[in-house]
């Protein structure tokens, strides 16, 4: 086990690369979906008021 | 007609698509990750640090891909005025840049082991950071015109002058002399790499196109909703009421 982790000796490099990579994944996923979240709630918001202000 | 409809038709359709796109995006990066972690042997002369190639090779393969298809969004834009071509590619353009950076950070990581160094300003790499400049430029110009319709008309014209460095990105390898080694995949032939490798690569790109596809579909649906947003705001502005019916008839 702790073999596969030293990755021959290339440790430093090939985890590092491997982390960045799962690292900007997340952060486009949770950037992403967070934006959704909020536009949706800002729609539902402004159609909510005009349900109330409208004839 | 068809300038109003789509929108709908695309929130419609992409509500019942994007949990499998998203699902089957999930899976194919899982098994990517396995598969180039633990199934890929090592190579003969680089060793375990070739397994930097499964996530390095397709985030440059996806830096290149989503400026194309950024770059015939905004042509088809201009020319046809569909009314989501401009949303697809301002929708993508940061997905771009994270790959183009994930590209860059990765192959500074393997080139420090094998080449001695993180950087040199060769043809290859610096196409590559100067794409990633391009990419922040056509996010920059969309936030800084604040009407959507002459933001997507500028954007569009920059990313098809953009364009110009994807041949150059894709043959400086051939063209200068430059310490990045060329295509052994995307070529004419036979691959020049091993089915060993092969493999997995190509699991790992499919995963890396389809999480593309999910991020870009949930983030027109974000621009859709964000436009439906001002445009409410745009209508109550000017005194009418949007959801109003023509004739005062209700809805049943």
């Amino acid at each position: 086990m702790s073999a596969f982790f030293a990755m021959g000796g290339y440790a430093a490099f090939v985890w590092p690369a491997y982390g960045a990579t799962l690292a900007g994944f997340a952060l486009a996923g949770l950037l992403s979906w967070r934006g959704y979240a909020r536009a949706r709630a800002r729609l539902a918001r402004l159609e909510g008021a005009n349900e109330k202000t409208g004839p | 007609m068809l300038r109003y409809s789509n929108p709908g038709r695309f929130m419609d359709a992409t509500a019942a698509l994007l949990p499998w796109i998203a699902w089957s995006a999930g899976m194919l990066l899982a098994a990517g990750f396995y598969l180039a972690l633990f199934v890929a042997p090592a190579d003969y002369q680089q060793g375990e640090a070739a397994r930097i190639m499964f996530v390095h090779v397709p985030a440059a393969w996806m830096a290149m891909f989503v400026y194309a298809a950024m770059a015939g969004a905004s042509l088809t834009g201009l020319v046809f005025k569909h009314p989501l071509a401009d949303v697809a590619a301002k929708a993508a353009a940061p997905l771009g840049a994270c790959f183009t950076a994930l590209a860059l950070v990765t192959g500074m990581l393997w080139g420090k082991p094998m080449w001695g160094t993180y950087w040199v300003w060769d043809a290859r790499l610096t196409s590559v950071l100067i794409l990633f400049f391009v990419y922040l430029g056509y996010i920059a110009l969309w936030s800084a015109i604040e009407e959507p319709a002459r933001a997507a008309r500028a954007a569009a014209i920059f990313c098809l002058v953009g364009a110009a460095n994807l041949p150059v990105i894709h043959f400086s390898v051939d063209w200068w002399n430059t310490l990045h080694q060329p295509a052994s995949v995307a070529r004419l032939g036979r691959p020049a790499m091993d089915a060993g490798f092969l493999w997995p690569l190509l699991v790992m790109a499919a995963g890396y196109m389809t999480s593309f596809a999910a991020l870009t579909i949930l983030r027109m649906r974000t621009e859709i909703l964000e436009r439906r947003a001002r445009a409410l705001l745009l209508a109550r502005a000017h005194g009418a009421h949007p959801l109003a019916p023509a004739h005062g008839a209700h809805a049943p």
